[in-house]
C-alpha cells in the first residue's frame, strides 16, 4: 500500500544533509511518495527503513510474464476484489494442456489450432494466450521430447506441468530460451524445483493442499529468490475454489500478505464430465479470481463464450467499451431493409441490435461515434445531433447501402427530426420507438 | 504457517422470501449474510433456486431451444409439468399471447391459463404479463384473483406503473417483482415506492435487470454486487431477493440463434447457445442472484447440479 510523504519522512533520517538533491529530508519524503525519487539517493538511511519502505511500495499483488516472444502473458497486478471498486487489470490467461501420453498427431492439431484461433469481437481480436504441457507419461525424455516438439509449433507462452524435477529439468533443457512458467513445486519437491526456476529464470508455480502450506511454500521460494511465483491453493471444485481464491485475494489485497501476492493457476477440467462442465467451471474462475485458467479441452463453442465473458468482466467501468463508427447489417440486410441510427456506447448498439435481430427482418445499424454515451446522454452533452449523424451517414456512404432514403431516429431523439432534414435534404426522416423493445411493433406499423 | 483469513463481519443480510404455501409446495429464496457462497465467512442461505421459463403459447425459440422442449410448448400445462420433471423449484409463466402484438388475449384467458397451470403442478408460480402496462394490469389483475393464497410473483411492477398490481398482490397475499433497467439507483428506489404503497418487505423481490453473457452483463453482474454489499452493509432497501433472467436473456441474441452466417470460431451452434446460456447464468450466481429465471433444459440440469456443488 502506498505511503504518504509524512509516514515515509519518519522513516528518514531527518539530517537534511541534502546528500539526496533535495533541501530537506521532508521534501525528499514528498518527491518519494510521488514516485519522483529514489530511496538509495540517501546515504543514510537505514536496512530496516528500506525494507518497511520496499515493502509498502511493493503491488499488493505481482505482476508474472510468462514466455519470451511477442505473444508474452501477463498475469496478476490486480488491486481490487470487485471490478466495480475500479477495474480488473490483467484477464484471465485462459491456456490449454496437452499431455504427453497423447499421440504426436493429436498433440499437433491441438497446438495448431489453439494457436491460430482467433475470434473478433466489438472490433477486437482475441486469441488463446498458451499452451500447457502435461507430464502423464512418466518419462523425463519423453516429456522434454513433447515439450520440444509444441515449442516448435507454437509461438505461444508455454506451461510445463510436472511434480517430477528431473523431468522439468530434462524439459527446461530443450526451451528454457521461451521462458515457460513451471508447473511445479509442491512441497516434496519444492528445494528442486526453487533451483530450477532460478537457474533458468522462469515462473515458478506452486501448489499447497491448504493455505497454510501453499503460504509457507511461496515465502520459502520468494525467500530463496524466485520472483515470479503462480499459486494452486489445490482446489478442484466450485465451493472449495471460490472460498480459497477469495481468500488467496483478500489476503494479497486487503492485507498485503506477501505470500499470497501473486496470480493463481486453475484447472476447470480436472473432475469435468463434459463441456459444458468445464465451461461452467472455467467461467467462475473467470470470473472469481482465476489468473490463469488452464483448459483440458479446446472447442470454440466453449473458448468463444469465455472469452467474451472474460471481455465483459475485465472492461473497465468507467471506460464502457465503444463500437467502431459505421453501418452493420443486422441479418441479411439489403438496401431495401430499415436504416437506423443509434450511438456507439456498446451497451446501447448490443441492446438496439439484439432487438433488431429478434425481430426477424433484416436491418441496417448505423453507429455514430458520440464518444461511447448513451442516446439521450449523447444528444444531451451535444455528441449526437443532427450534423453528427449527417456526416457519419455521408463518411460511411449510407446512400450505397440503403435505396430507399429513409432514416429511423431513436424516438428519445425525435427533437432532432427537423435539423436532419435540412441536413440530409433527400433522405425521409423517421422517429422510431422511444425504447429498443417496441422495434418489432414499430416495424409492423411503419415499414412495408 | 498459519494464515489469518480475512473475515469480513457483515451487519446485514437478505431477507428471506415464502413463494407457494396453501397446499402448494413451499420454495424459500434468500437468507444470504455473506457474499455468494462463501461459506467461510457465515451460515450458507438457501441456494440459488431456479425457474423454468414457460409461455402461453408457443413463443417464437429458435430451433434448437424449440426441439429441446418438443410439443409441450403447445400446452402450457403440459410444458409446466416437463419443466418440474426437468428440476424447475418455481414455473415462470409468461403471458406472451396477451400482447397486443400477438394474440391480444385478455383476462379470461389468463385465468384460464393459470388455473390450468396450477392444477397441473404443485410447485410455486411467477406470472409475467406482457410488459405493456395496461395489458398487465388487465391479466395480472385476474392472474392474481384466481391465485389467491397460493403466494406466488406477479410481474413487473415498473416506475411507471406498479400501483395497481402493488395493490392486488397486497389483497391476495401475493410476491410482487420490482423491475429496474440496469441502474442500482432505480432498483432501490422502486423497492421503495412499492413498499410504500403497503406490499410487506418480505413480499417483494427485485429484478435490476441484466444484459446476456456479451449484451451487458458485466452491469449486471456490478449491480448484483453492488447491491448485495450495500445489503450486508445494512441498506434495508437493498436487502430484497435478486431474480435474473439469465435464460429469457440469452436465447434473444445471436449467439443463441444463429447457425450460419456466423464466424467458424464461434462454435457449433447447439453446444454454444447452452454455454451461454449457462455462463450467462453463473455470471449471475456469482454475482448474487436468488432466484435464476432459465429456458432449455441442458443448461438447468446443468446450472441445478452447479449450484449444488456450490452448496456442498
Amino acid at each position: 500500500m502506498a505511503l504518504t510523504g509524512i509516514q515515509i519522512y519518519k522513516f528518514l533520517p531527518k539530517t537534511n544533509c541534502k546528500a539526496c538533491g533535495f533541501p530537506t529530508c521532508l521534501a525528499f519524503a514528498m518527491k518519494l511518495a510521488q514516485g519522483q525519487a529514489e530511496l538509495s539517493k540517501c546515504p543514510d538511511v537505514s536496512d530496516e527503513a528500506k525494507q518497511a519502505l520496499e515493502a509498502a511500495s511493493r503491488p499488493p499483488m505481482k505482476l508474472v510474464t510468462i514466455g519470451a516472444g511477442e505473444k508474452k502473458m501477463e498475469v496478476g497486478g490486480e488491486t481490487v476484489m470487485f471490478r466495480h471498486d475500479k477495474t480488473f487489470f490483467h484477464p484471465s490467461a485462459l491456456v490449454v494442456r496437452v499431455k504427453d501420453t497423447q499421440s504426436d498427431d493429436e498433440i499437433a492439431q491441438t497446438v495448431e489450432a489453439v494457436t491460430k484461433y482467433t475470434v473478433e469481437r466489438v472490433g477486437i481480436t482475441f486469441g488463446m494466450d498458451g499452451i500447457a504441457i502435461q507430464n502423464d507419461f512418466g518419462d523425463a525424455g519423453k516429456f522434454a521430447a513433447c515439450a520440444e516438439a509444441v515449442k516448435g509449433k507454437t509461438d505461444l507462452p508455454l506451461i510445463l506441468m510436472s511434480d517430477d524435477a528431473a523431468a522439468m529439468g530434462a524439459a527446461l533443457e530443450k526451451i528454457a530460451d521461451a521462458k515457460p512458467a513451471i508447473c511445479g513445486a509442491n512441497k516434496d519437491n519444492i528445494d528442486a524445483m526453487i533451483e530450477l526456476a532460478k537457474a533458468n529464470g522462469v515462473a515458478l508455480g506452486i501448489k499447497g493442499d491448504n493455505l497454510d502450506e501453499l503460504a509457507e511454500l511461496s515465502e520459502k521460494a520468494a525467500g530463496a529468490g524466485v520472483e515470479d511465483i503462480i499459486l494452486d491453493p489445490a482446489t478442484r471444485g466450485h465451493g472449495d475454489s471460490l472460498n480459497a481464491l477469495t481468500q488467496m485475494r483478500r489476503l494479497a489485497i486487503k492485507k498485503q500478505f506477501q505470500p499470497m501476492g501473486f496470480p493463481t493457476i486453475t484447472f476447470p477440467g480436472e473432475g469435468a464430465s463434459s463441456l459444458d462442465e468445464e465451461a461452467v467451471m472455467a467461467a467462475q474462475y473467470v470470473a472469481k479470481y482465476g489468473s490463469i485458467v488452464v483448459l483440458d479441452t479446446f472447442d470454440p463453442a466453449m473458448v468463444y463464450p469465455l472469452i467474451t465473458l472474460r471481455l465483459n468482466l475485465y472492461t473497465d467501468p468507467q471506460k464502457p467499451i465503444q463500437m467502431a463508427a459505421g453501418i452493420y447489417p443486422i441479418g441479411n440486410a439489403t438496401a431495401d431493409s430499415p436504416f437506423c441510427v443509434t450511438t456507439n456506447f456498446s451497451l446501447t448498439y448490443f441492446t438496439i441490435a439484439g432487438e433488431l435481430e429478434s425481430t426477424g427482418i433484416p436491418a441496417w445499424l448505423m453507429v455514430c461515434d458520440t464518444e461511447g454515451l448513451s442516446v439521450l446522454t449523447a444528444w444531451s452533452a451535444g455528441k449526437f445531433d443532427a450534423e453528427k449523424i449527417a456526416k457519419t451517414a455521408k463518411e460511411q456512404d449510407a446512400a450505397s447501402k440503403v435505396g430507399h432514403k429513409k432514416v429511423i431516429l431513436p424516438g428519445k431523439v425525435a427533437i432532432l427530426r427537423g435539423e436532419l432534414e435540412d441536413e440530409m435534404s433527400d433522405w425521409q426522416i423517421m422517429v422510431g420507438p422511444m425504447e429498443a423493445m417496441d422495434v418489432g411493433g414499430w416495424f409492423k406499423k411503419n415499414w412495408n | 504457517m498459519a494464515v489469518e483469513i480475512p473475515v469480513d463481519k457483515w451487519t446485514g443480510k437478505i431477507r428471506e422470501l415464502k413463494f407457494g404455501g396453501g397446499g402448494r409446495k413451499e420454495v424459500i429464496i434468500g437468507g444470504a449474510s455473506t457474499l455468494p457462497y462463501l461459506k467461510f465467512e457465515g451460515e450458507p442461505c438457501n441456494p440459488t433456486r431456479v425457474a423454468i421459463t414457460i409461455h402461453d403459447c408457443e413463443p417464437p425459440y429458435p430451433p434448437g431451444l424449440l426441439s429441446a422442449w418438443g410439443d409441450v410448448v403447445k400446452d402450457p400445462s403440459e410444458w409446466a409439468k416437463k419443466a418440474v420433471e426437468i428440476g424447475a423449484d418455481i414455473i415462470c409463466l409468461r403471458l406472451t399471447s396477451a400482447h397486443p402484438e400477438t394474440a391480444n388475449t385478455g383476462a379470461v384467458e389468463a385465468k384460464a391459463t393459470v388455473d390450468k397451470v396450477l392444477s397441473a403442478v404443485d410447485v410455486p408460480l411467477i406470472v409475467l404479463g406482457p410488459g405493456v402496462a395496461e395489458k398487465d394490469n388487465e391479466v395480472l389483475m385476474a392472474v392474481s384473483e384466481t391465485a389467491k393464497g397460493q403466494r406466488i410473483a406477479l410481474g413487473n411492477c415498473e416506475e411507471k406503473n406498479y400501483k395497481t398490481i402493488a395493490a392486488v398482490a397486497i389483497s391476495d397475499g401475493h410476491i410482487a417483482i420490482a423491475k429496474t433497467p440496469l441502474d442500482i439507483n432505480l432498483a432501490k428506489q422502486l423497492n421503495v415506492l412499492v413498499s410504500d404503497v403497503g406490499v410487506p418487505m418480505d413480499s417483494i423481490i427485485m429484478d435490476p435487470d441484466t444484459g446476456a453473457l456479451g449484451y451487458g452483463i458485466e452491469y449486471g453482474y456490478s449491480i448484483n454486487e453492488r447491491l448485495r454489499l450495500a445489503a450486508l452493509m445494512g441498506d434495508s432497501m437493498c436487502q430484497i431477493p435478486i431474480i435474473n433472467h439469465a435464460g429469457p436473456e440469452t436465447w434473444r441474441q445471436k449467439e443463441a440463434r444463429a447457425a450460419e452466417g456466423v464466424p467458424a470460431e464461434w462454435g457449433s451452434l447447439d453446444e454454444r447457445a447452452v454455454i451461454w446460456e449457462e455462463l450467462t447464468a453463473i455470471a449471475c450466481i456469482n454475482s448474487g442472484a436468488d432466484l435464476l429465471v432459465m429456458n432449455h433444459p441442458k443448461a438447468v440440469e446443468m446450472i441445478k447440479a452447479t449450484i449444488g456443488k456450490l452448496s456442498a
